[in-house]
Order: C-alpha cells, then structure tokens, then sequence
C-alpha cells in the first residue's frame, strides 16, 4: 500500500500517470494527445449525478465538459452552445440551483449534483410560468438563447420573486440575445415573477 | 381590424412551446447511428497559391475515416450566377485567412481536430489587400481573375436625369463623405450541417440556412448529381439575419463525404469559423451631393458608394446597386446619379446583413439631411416631412412606391417623443436625432433569371379536419411558420394550432426562394392566401350543397362552416372536410407567388424593386459624457409602417430587435482586421466582438402604422430589416444634437466622439470621418430619363457598361 | 464546438495533497478553482497543463472570517458571487464586493473564484485567440512564439493584467496567503505582482493561494471603477482602486494616508505613490482629487493590447481616477 499523502495513493493515479512518458514539446498538437485521443483509452470514470430529478451514472473522461456530455452523452440537446468560451451565456443550466455554464463545467465536477436542463424545467406536461410567458409573449424568437435565459430566469425568481426591471436586467447580463433586444424577454420573466406571486398568494391563503 | 379571427391578433407562435421546451431542433442538435464528425483545414495566410495538399498523414491517424481537397471538388459554386467564385476547398488559391483547404472526417470531432493539424499544405503567399484604398491601387496581382478590372469586382454607373442641372437649381449644395465598418451578424448559433447519402444515390442535408433552394441548387452543381436525387432541409435557425443565405463550403463538403464514406457526416462551426463565414455587412465609404431648395426638396442628388467585398463575390453585386437603390423611396429625388463599385479584397467575404446594402448608404444620406436642415435652418422632422415620396408613385429610378406610411411614422414618433420640446433644447451631453428609412418586402426578381413563382404552398385538408401548410419557406426565428399558418386559419376559420405546417424541405415542400430580402410574409404568405382560398372555395360549394344555401353565402369561423344569414344551419370544419372530398375527391390546394413586373428596363433595375415598401422613422435620444465621449442610448422611439401586422407582438419583436441590432452596429459592433502581422481578424469571439447585453439595450417604444397594402396578404409589408436602418442614422444625429459633434464613420465609438469634442474645444473641425475618396475608374453611366422627363424606364442610349 | 485537450484531473482530499501533486509534477500540472479563466485558455490551447488538480473543494480555502484583531480573512476558494453578495463584506470592503460584483458575468461569478481572479492570467488580444488563430501570426512570445506583437522590440511580454480584484486588495493593503509543500507564508499582495506578462505573479509556481487577509476596516474608505466597452461580460481595459485614511474630524480632516491603484494598464497591477501624495495632507477636494488625477495620467502608459484604442485608455485615467476618488468624498 502506498502511505497517504503521496501521489500515488490517488484513486485513479496509476491508471492515469503512466501516459505520460514523452516530455512536453512546445510544438502542437504533441504526441501525448493523440494517445490520449485513442477512443477507448482508459481514463474514463464513473459519475453519478441527478439530471433533471433523473439519477444518473454515465461514464466520462476528465476533459469532457457538462455541455459535451448532456448533449452527446445523454443526448439532451435542448442546452445549445454559442461559443464554449463562457463569452455568451447559451449553455447556461442550473446546477444545485444556480446558473451556471456547461461549457466551462467539467463533468466529472458535477459527481453528486443536481442539474437542470431546459428538458426538465416543466412539470410534465406543464409548462414552467416562464415557459408560458415566453411563448405568449414573443420573448422567443430563433429559439437558440432562450433555454440558457429561461434558466437562468428561473433562478432569479427562485431567489427573488419580485424582480425590478434592473434586477432582471442584471441577472441576465450574461446571456446574449441577437433577436429580441431582450425587452420581450423582461417583460416575460416581469409577467411570471407575477403569476408565480400570485399563485404562492392564492396557495397561501387555501 | 376587428373583422379578422387571426390576423393581427398577439397570438403565441406555432413553434414557441417547442423552443421554451428546448425540443425545438437545430442542425447541430441532430444526431444520426454511425456519423462521423467533419473538421476543415483553413487557410492562415490572406492571399496565395495552393500547391500540394497531402492529407495522407491525417488519414493515417487512427479514427480518420476520409478526408478531401480542393481537386475532389473542382467545381465552382456561388449564391450569385453571375459570381460563381468559390470552391468547396480551395483548388488553386486562398483569399482570405480562414479559406477551407482540406476536410477531414472522423469518428468524433476531437480526432478530426486533432488529424487537421497533420494535413500538409503548400501554400505560396501572394501580395494581399486589405483595404478599399488598396485595391483600387493595386490592380495586380487580381485576387480574382474576373470582374470589372484589377481588383475591382464591379462597377455600377447609373443617371438618372442631369444632377449637375439640379445642383445649378438648387439655392444650397451640400457634400458629404461617410464611411461605415464592416459588421457581422453574430447569430448565436454556429452554423451547422448534417448529410447523409444512401446507397440508392440520394443525398439528404440538413443544414442552418436561410435558402434550403438555392443550397439545393449548389449542391446538385458542384457534386455533379440529378437534384431531384438531393433533399435539403433547412433546420430552424438560431438567428440567421443575412449570415446563412449563402450555400457555405462545409455544406458542400459534408454532402460529399457523406457520398464517400456511406455514412452520416456533421460538421458544427466554431465561433471563429462563423466569423470566418462572415457574409456580413460591406464596409462602404460613400460621398454624396445633394442640391436643395430652401425648404429642403432635394433638386438632384449623386450617391457614391465604394465597397469593401472582401474575398468573394458572395450577393455582392446585388449589395453594390442596394447601396445606391433605395434612396429614392422616402423623400422626393428629382434627379439622381449613383456610382457603386466593389472591391475584392483578402478578407472574408461581405454580403447581406439585416438591411443588405442600403443601411450603409441610408446612414450616410440621415446623416447628410440632417446637416443640410441645420444649413437652411429648418427641422429635420419637418423637412422630411414635407418632402416625401406621395403614395402610389414611380421615383426617379423606376422604383414604384405603393402604399407609404412614412409621414405617419414620422408624426408618430414626434409626438411621442417630446421631439419639439427636446431637439436643439436639451442641455449639454443629452441630444435627440431622427432619421427613417424604407425597405423591401421581398426582392421583385429572384436571384437567378426565371419566370416561376418566388414562393409556392400546397395545403392538404384530410377528412378528420387537420389541415397541413407545405411551404419551402423557412423559419429563422422571425415567425414565418406562424404567418403560414395564420394566414390559413383566417382563410378557413380554424384555430392556428390546428394546422401542422411543413416547412423548408426540398423533397416535401413546394420552392420558396428562402428567408432574406423581408420577403417571406409577403410572398409565402400570399401564396398561403391563394391555397387557402382555394380550398374554401371547394368546401364551400361542398357545404353550401349539404345546407342548401347559396355558397357565396357560406362563412368559415370558429372551426365550423355555415350560412351567413343563419349561423345555427352549419357543420364542423371537418364534416365540411368530409362533404368537400366526397364531392370533388382528395382535397389538395397550392398557391404561388410572382411579384408584379417593376417599370425599371435598365441593366440593373433588378435590383430595388419590391412589391411593397416598408417605412420606419426613429428618433433617438442619449447621452453622451462630454469627459469620456462614451455615448449610451436613452431611448428610441420607433414608428413603423407595416400595411397590416399578421401579429403586431411578433413585429414589435421584429422592430426591437432591429432596433437593438441597429444600436449595436451604431455604437461598437465592427469587423477589425489587423493588416501589419498578417490580415486576421482583429477580434473573432463573442467576448471581443462587441454585441449590446441587457446593459447596453435601451427602452423602445413602438408605434405601428396600419395602411394595408393591396399587394401583401391581408396588406401586411415586412418589418424583419426596415427598423434597424433609421435607428444607427438618429443616433449620429442625436449624438450631434448633443455635444455638436459629427461622426461620419460608424461605429460611433468614444474613441471618436471625444477626438471630436477635444477638436471642438479647441476651434477646430468638430467632425470625425473620411476626408479623401479614391476614385475608381468609373465607366460611362448608363443614362435612364426619370418618369418625369418623358423617360419610359430604358437607358436613352446604349452604352457599354463594365461588369 | 471547442473542446478542452485530454488531461488527467486529480481531486486532493486535502491542501497538503493538493500541494503535492503540483510539487510532484511541477509545471505539468495546474491548480484550477472555478476554471472560468483555465478551462477556455485550455480550449485555446494557451495553457497546456497535462494534469488539472482541482483545489476548489478544500477546506482551507472557503469562508469569510473575521479574526481576533478585527482583520479578515478570505478564502480564496469562495465564489466571486458570493464575494459580492456577503453582507460583511460590502459593509467593511466596499471596493473588494463591487469589484468582485464587476466580474465576467452572473453565471461566471458563480463559478469563478476570488483565488482565480487575483491569479488571472495576463490578458492580450494576440494571445487571446485560438490556436489556429496565433499560427497565423507565427505565435507570440507568451505562447508558442518569439515576438511580441503588442511591440515587436519588447524584450519582455506585454500582456496585461486584467483581474478587478487585485488593484483592491493591493489597495487595502491585504496579504496573500501561500501555501506550499515548504510551509506556508504571506505576502502583501503589492508584492504579489510582477510587471511581466509572462511571470505576472512573483510566487513560487508550485505555491497555492488559499486565501488574503484584510487588515480592520479602521474608518478608511474605499472605492473601485472599472472600465470597459459593456456594462458585463468584459473585461476592464482600466481599472482604479483607491482606499484613504482621514484623520480625525470627520469628511473635512486631511487624507493621512492613501493609495490609488492603477488596474489593466500594465502587466502588474501598479501602486501610484504619487498620486497618494497628492491627496495627502489636504481634505480631499475636487483640486486634490484633480491632482491626484493627473499623477495618475502621468503615470500610465497603456498598450495597444486590449479593446479600445490606447490613446483613449490614457486619456480615461483621469476621469476614471476622479470617479474612484469622488465616491471616496463625504
């Protein structure tokens, strides 16, 4: 056995170190990578995560990112990517709550987490209050933003209810939009913020 | 309009709940058993020769299944029949930095990244252009061996009556020279394709484009098959705006592959390589001189426009006459002369952006009346207003003016701007400007030569009462899905949700040309009104005989079909269904759509006409920090002429989103290249390409002026481009209302604005912009009499026009 | 889509591990927290580490905690979110949660780390590019080349340093906490810096960040402006920190102490003695305040490595710098 502390007590240290027996070069791409790009190379572990109240096991690379394994790997494509630099807000999805980038995620980070997609933000058949208002309301208009907007949207809401027109402003400042100049889509999250006020009232009087 | 059900009501789009579910299926988002995965070779140098290209050792690579150069496929393609100058992979040159080489196809995309990096490719550099300026002075080497001469890929000339008699009458002449950045569209989805080929020799695509036809006729051209053997489908774009109406390389070079390999092909762009697609707004310097009287009607105006075209011919001759096109449709022009022409140059290539062509050269002609009210003293507004275009006119370039709400918008946005109260009035670094603009709802010719329709719709009706739209049209986000199946519904007097609508797919749906020139509401739309009344025509006759009543008496509302004089003495939609097959057969219905012939009979009087125009007038009001020059809008008043809205949330989403792209491209969005290193761009992300977030979006407020056009369906015009154009113009005007200074060159960065402030403090030439026009040589105009001097729409006298 | 290069990722169970590991295989690996600033310089290929150990999980590096003598201490694991939100902070370190609040964007606050952003990577619109970009222009000296394009005859890289945190926490004069397998020390996080866009930090490469250490917020006063093109996303393109100590007399008692930070100008975050002078002395004013504005302008010298022309970046310094102080006045 090896003592504590050293390297090589690392659960997976012996299966993954001995890849690294050519010096890195300056020059691209190296050698090591296209070992490390062999298809069935060993390096692949298990992570267990719940995904949309789903639990989850799949087993990943170290590199791959949320995004390249919920889209590929689960095949939940409904998260979309725009530039997978964290420059544009679309891959945005909630993990433990909070809106983060998949693209800038690993996956293997994510063991034990809670994630939500846009698949899992209704209620079966029941559309989120955001969901509707922004279909009602045109905040949608290509499509390809508004799941990393609902998302985050939804997050907002679930922390503050009664958002000013600036708060929205700032929650969403990380999300890029081309289509709607993002008035629609305050004016949706304004309208939710209010049903879903409305429907905890109606609730807490019953 | 209180008599419709469907139309110009705020209802939910067709698609919506599909695109808040995230179920909604774009390109990348398609997955197939056994595909492979495509990365492209690009070029890192601007301009040169392609000697060997050896793939051999990517193949090798373990994972790498095929890989192709430019010698695979020889053939040219381009959107334009007249510029078809691009090769699937590069065959002989590269000509810009991001040209594809060489494609690799492997069993995952991080393989084919990786085998790229071990294609060897001889490249001979050769002297590169990367400026306007350049090319005209650089003839040699051509980057091109066609066009006009040199580095000059076209030259337009056009006159249209003596200017030089106009500016002798005029009591003021004015000269003004402008020059507008290059942009691009930034859709946030990158571009992606997916093929796959079947034995039997058929090819199916799906891809994010805007013009699944002409994608179709690309491919059937370059990989030398039947197109009636290739099916493409266009997936819902995540935001076109111009960027995907060309066929793209990696289109080509996937179709191929999948042929190759047996096997499914995808390739998803990078954000770099969208940049590198590019396709995006001309950078243009423009010179224009207008004579006025002292009430400001223009006695003869000469537009100049030099575009920067970038490495190839893309749209770009029909940007070169936009940009000297449609400044005759808003204001009264009594005699007109437009000299364009168009650059290559070692960059990636320009083409059509929200406005394609004429928001460059409608900013220099805001900009430049607004100077000239300031000269007569009078209001901008006012002098605008008092010399528009009437209704129902020809201007002085054969354009024939239909419906024109223009002074209504421009009343609008007056009033609810404070305009009067504010202009000249507003204290120090707060400043108000107006502008307004027109644009198509459709291009009156298509792209190619031909006298079929621009759009077709075949509506099928089965008898448990569904209803399906086929249309080649396809949706990019603007709603045209919906407009298809509104418009049917108010036809048949069913619910929209009923309807299933197909769309965009060569094998299924009837042409429609595709998504660019605001044309599709129009255009598919009415071919949707012909279909659709033709169906009701035959279940009316079917169900006026069930009931007995007259069938010109019959009405279709709320699902049902009955008597007009007796509502209760009807049946279901679907028993109406049922009569109608009974009686005539399968109940099968199509429309199609030609706009009507322009007057124009001039070489280039293809480019401008329109079944329809649309107006918009903004009024802009920011503030600018006289201590930074940093310019943020306030808030945008916006009236726009619509004819007649088929949802107005839908186009009040179209209008603010021109708006916000309108204010991006006014104040920071630009395509940067660095020419001393090597010509790159300067900035191909989303963080560095500077796009409006939540924080630079300003309040819109929107007014909609409703004149219904006899030529739109139901009298709808467009609103997918127009508003962008007056929002960039009112906001120089306004930056000027201000702090008293000019920036004639967009974007209105801080940079400039306080370059010219400082000049201010100090007496000197408040006014940033262009000072020198390199003139290239221009040939002999072709010379056109307007309607008004006797001319019949043909050149007096034939000359011999270049390009 | 842009994906990161294979490596192997490691998850210490403890500081002394993690510390280790990165001992144990030297520049091949790095630490990342968030990653926000790692795993897309990854993606570019400008940072090749073949082994990612994860240290934003450790212990030592979470919470904010007051000490005994009234300072406080930082982990440097904690998310610029929660930087900006806690309420402790905002009260006693304005300038530090504003700062913080003025990162990136929602989503990468989230993520992003207090640690990460004082160790941000030196930023450069030539280095800032992919891969396939750089080759183009033979590489730069920070990465892959030899020249550096911001000024070819350069001995030394130019790229700038971009953190919002760090101007503030030399400006409060907060000490960086070390942790190496040697033991651990602190530095002044003035010392922290290096003026070179390649060793912007002066630590030791296998030394880790664990947190910073704020002295008591004695009645001084603090403040940061950031500047840039748009109100998120980007990152500052110029950068004032500026903390003052009156003495007694309320907001009319002259400055008895005061730095000014100048932020995204230089490869290092720079202290601006000189400009601390102006104010020193004198109840701050809007001459002092001018004065201080003008050393402040003397003092940078930005490069053509950023967004915006230089020229403008100079000029916004003294506005900028007035800004930062004006929120200092009352």
């Amino acid at each position: 056995m090896c003592p504590r502390n050293s390297l090589a007590a690392l659960p997976w240290f012996h299966e993954a170190l001995p890849r690294l027996d050519s010096p890195p070069t300056t020059a691209y791409p190296r050698p090591i990578m296209y070992k490390h790009r062999v298809i069935d190379e060993p390096g692949r572990r298990l992570l267990r995560m719940t995904v949309n109240d789903s639990a989850i096991e799949i087993a990943v690379r170290p590199h791959k990112t949320l995004l390249e394994v919920l889209r590929e790997d689960l095949f939940l494509t409904g998260t979309k990517h725009g530039c997978e630099l964290g420059e544009c807000g679309t891959c945005a999805i909630l993990v433990d709550g909070e809106p983060v980038l998949s693209c800038l995620v690993l996956a293997i980070a994510c063991e034990g987490k809670e994630i939500r997609t846009i698949e899992g933000m209704a209620d079966g058949p029941e559309l989120h209050p955001l969901q509707t208002t922004f279909a009602d309301l045109g905040a949608a208009q290509c499509g390809y933003c508004t799941p990393g907007f609902l998302l985050t949207a939804q997050a907002l809401l679930d922390e503050n209810p009664d958002p000013t027109r600036q708060e929205i402003k700032n929650a969403l400042a990380g999300n890029l939009c081309r289509c709607t100049g993002y008035l629609k889509i305050y004016e949706a999250v304004e309208l939710a913020a209010k049903r879903m006020r409305n429907g905890s009232d109606s609730e807490a009087k019953r | 309009m209180s008599e419709y059900r469907v139309i110009g009501k705020p209802l939910r789009k067709v698609d919506a709940t599909d695109k808040v579910l995230g179920k909604t299926l774009f390109a990348d988002d398609l997955i197939k058993p056994r595909m492979l995965f495509c990365k492209l070779l690009r070029s890192h140098i601007p301009h040169g020769t392609v000697g060997k290209v050896d793939i051999g050792p990517a193949l090798a690579m373990p994972g790498v299944i095929a890989g192709l150069i430019g010698e695979d496929l020889p053939t040219t393609f381009g959107i334009l029949p007249i510029s078809q100058d691009e090769h699937a992979l590069a065959l002989d040159k590269v000509r810009f930095v991001g040209d594809p080489i060489a494609a690799i196809v492997a069993e995952d995309e991080e393989t084919a990244e990786a085998a790229i990096h071990l294609i060897q490719a001889e490249l001979e550099p050769l002297d590169s252009i990367s400026s306007i300026d350049q090319a005209i002075r650089t003839p040699e080497p051509r980057i091109h061996d066609y066009g006009a001469y040199g580095n000059i890929h076209k030259l337009v000339n056009l006159e249209f009556g003596d200017v030089e008699e106009g500016f002798a009458e005029a009591d003021h002449v004015r000269e003004d020279m402008v020059f507008f950045e290059g942009n691009t569209h930034l859709p946030i989805e990158q571009h992606a394709s997916l093929a796959d080929w079947s034995p039997d020799g058929k090819l199916t695509l799906w891809s994010s484009t805007q013009t699944p036809h002409y994608v179709h006729k690309a491919l059937a051209r370059v990989l030398g098959m039947p197109a009636a053997r290739i099916r493409v489908i266009a997936c819902p774009n995540g935001g076109g705006f111009g960027g995907k109406s060309d066929p793209f390389n990696h289109e080509i070079v996937v179709a191929e592959l999948a042929r190759r390999t047996g096997r499914p092909v995808k390739i998803t762009l990078t954000r770099e390589e969208v940049f590198y697609c590019h396709r995006g707004r001309h950078p243009i310097l423009m010179r224009v001189k207008s004579g006025v009287k002292k009430d400001g009607s223009i006695t003869g105006m000469h537009f100049q426009s030099l575009l920067d075209g970038g490495g190839y011919g893309s749209y770009g001759v029909a940007s070169t006459f936009y940009s000297g096109a449609l400044q005759t449709v808003t204001y009264n022009i009594k005699r007109y002369k437009f000299d364009g022409a168009r650059m290559f140059t070692n960059k990636p290539p320009c083409g059509p952006k929200r406005g394609h062509g004429t928001p460059q050269p409608r900013h220099a002609l805001e900009v430049h009346l607004d100077k000239i009210a300031e000269d007569l003293h009078l209001d901008p507004a006012e002098m605008r207003l008092n010399n528009l275009v009437p209704p129902d006119s020809v201007t002085a370039n054969y354009l024939k003016v239909g419906t024109m709400g223009l002074g209504k918008c421009i009343e609008k946005v007056i009033e609810g701007s404070g305009w009067k109260e504010k202009h000249r009035k507003m204290p120090h670094g707060r400043g108000i400007g107006i502008a307004c603009s027109s644009y198509l709802s459709g291009a009156g010719l298509p792209i190619y030569w031909n006298s079929m329709p621009h759009s077709g719709v075949m509506l099928k009706l089965d008898r448990g009462g569904g209803v399906a739209v086929f249309c080649g049209s396809i949706d990019i986000g603007q709603g045209s899905d919906s407009v298809l199946a509104y418009v049917v519904a108010e036809v048949l007097g069913i619910d929209p949700f009923d309807i299933r609508v197909v769309t965009a797919d060569t094998d299924l749906t009837p042409v429609d040309l595709g998504s660019y020139s605001s044309r599709v509401t129009l255009m598919s739309g009415n071919a949707a009104l012909q279909a659709a009344e033709k169906a009701r025509e035959l279940l009316a006759q079917a169900a006026a005989e069930k009931l007995e009543v007259p069938s010109g008496e019959i009405v279709f509302a709320d699902g049902r079909v009955f008597w007009a004089s007796d509502p209760e003495k009807g049946m279901s939609f679907a028993k109406a269904v049922v009569a109608a097959e009974s009686k005539f057969g399968t109940i099968g219905t199509v429309g199609s759509y030609t706009p009507p012939r322009s007057p124009g009979q001039y070489k280039g009087a293809g480019v401008g006409p329109s079944p329809a125009y649309s107006y918009s007038a903004a009024i802009a009001e920011v503030d600018v920090d006289p201590e930074t020059g940093i310019v943020s809008a306030r808030k945008i008043w916006i009236g726009h002429d619509i004819g007649q809205s088929i949802n107005p949330m839908l186009v009040i989403g179209q209008v603010e989103g021109g708006v916000y792209m309108g204010l991006g491209e006014a104040l920071m969005e630009e395509m940067a290249y660095r020419d001393r290193v090597n010509i790159v761009h300067k900035t191909p992300s989303m963080l560095d390409y500077k796009s409006p977030t939540t924080h630079e979006m300003c309040e819109v407020e929107t007014y909609l002026v409703e004149d219904p056009d006899p030529n739109g369906p139901f009298g709808a015009k467009e609103v997918g481009q127009g508003p962008l154009l007056p929002t960039i113009p009112a906001i120089a005007n306004a930056v000027y209302d201000a702090v008293g200074v000019r920036i004639d060159e967009v974007p209105i960065t801080p940079e400039k604005v306080l370059r010219a402030i400082r000049a201010k403090e100090k007496g000197k030439d408040p006014r940033i912009g262009p000072t020198k026009f390199p003139e290239p040589e221009w040939s002999e105009p072709l010379v056109v009499p307007p309607p008004w001097e006797g001319g019949d729409g043909k050149p007096v006298e034939k000359k011999e026009v270049a390009g | 889509m842009l994906r990161l290069p294979n490596f192997h990722y490691h998850v210490p169970e403890s500081l002394a591990e993690a510390v280790r590991i990165k001992k144990d295989l030297g520049p091949l690996a790095m630490f990342v927290a968030g990653g926000t600033d790692l795993y897309p310089k990854m993606k570019r290929r400008q940072q090749e580490p073949h082994h990612v150990v994860q240290i934003g999980h450790l212990e030592e590096l979470q919470g904010v905690r007051r000490l005994d003598d009234g300072s406080c201490r930082i982990g440097a694991g904690i998310t610029l979110t929660t930087l900006a939100g806690d309420t402790t902070l905002k009260r006693d370190y304005p300038a530090l949660a504003e700062a913080a609040h003025l990162v990136a964007s929602p989503q990468l606050r989230n993520v992003g780390t207090l640690g990460g952003n004082l160790c941000l990577d030196t930023r450069c619109n030539y280095y800032d590019q992919t891969y396939e970009w750089r080759k183009g222009i033979s590489f730069c000296l920070k990465k892959d080349g030899d020249t550096c394009w911001v000024a070819r005859s350069s001995p030394k890289c130019l790229a700038v340093t971009s953190t919002d945190t760090a101007p503030v926490a030399i400006a409060l004069a907060a000490e960086i906490e070390l942790v190496s397998t040697r033991g651990d020390r602190t530095v002044p996080a003035g010392d922290f810096y290096s003026n070179d866009g390649i060793r912007y930090l002066t630590k030791d490469p296998d030394e880790l960040v664990t947190g910073i250490r704020l002295p008591p917020p004695n009645g001084w006063r603090s403040s940061y402006v950031k500047l840039r093109r748009r109100g998120t996303f980007d990152f500052p393109v110029l950068g004032i920190a500026a903390w003052i100590r009156r003495g007694d007399g309320g907001t009319d008692a002259p400055v008895e102490e005061a730095r000014i930070v100048l932020g995204a100008v230089f490869s290092e975050p720079v202290l601006a003695p000189e400009a601390a002078d102006a104010l020193i002395g004198r109840p701050l004013s809007t001459e002092t305040i001018s004065d201080a504005a003008d050393a402040m302008y003397k003092l940078a010298k930005p490069m053509d490595n950023t967004d915006f022309l230089l020229s403008w970046r100079k000029e916004m310094v003294k506005p900028y710098t007035k800004k930062a102080l004006e929120k200092l006045i009352g």
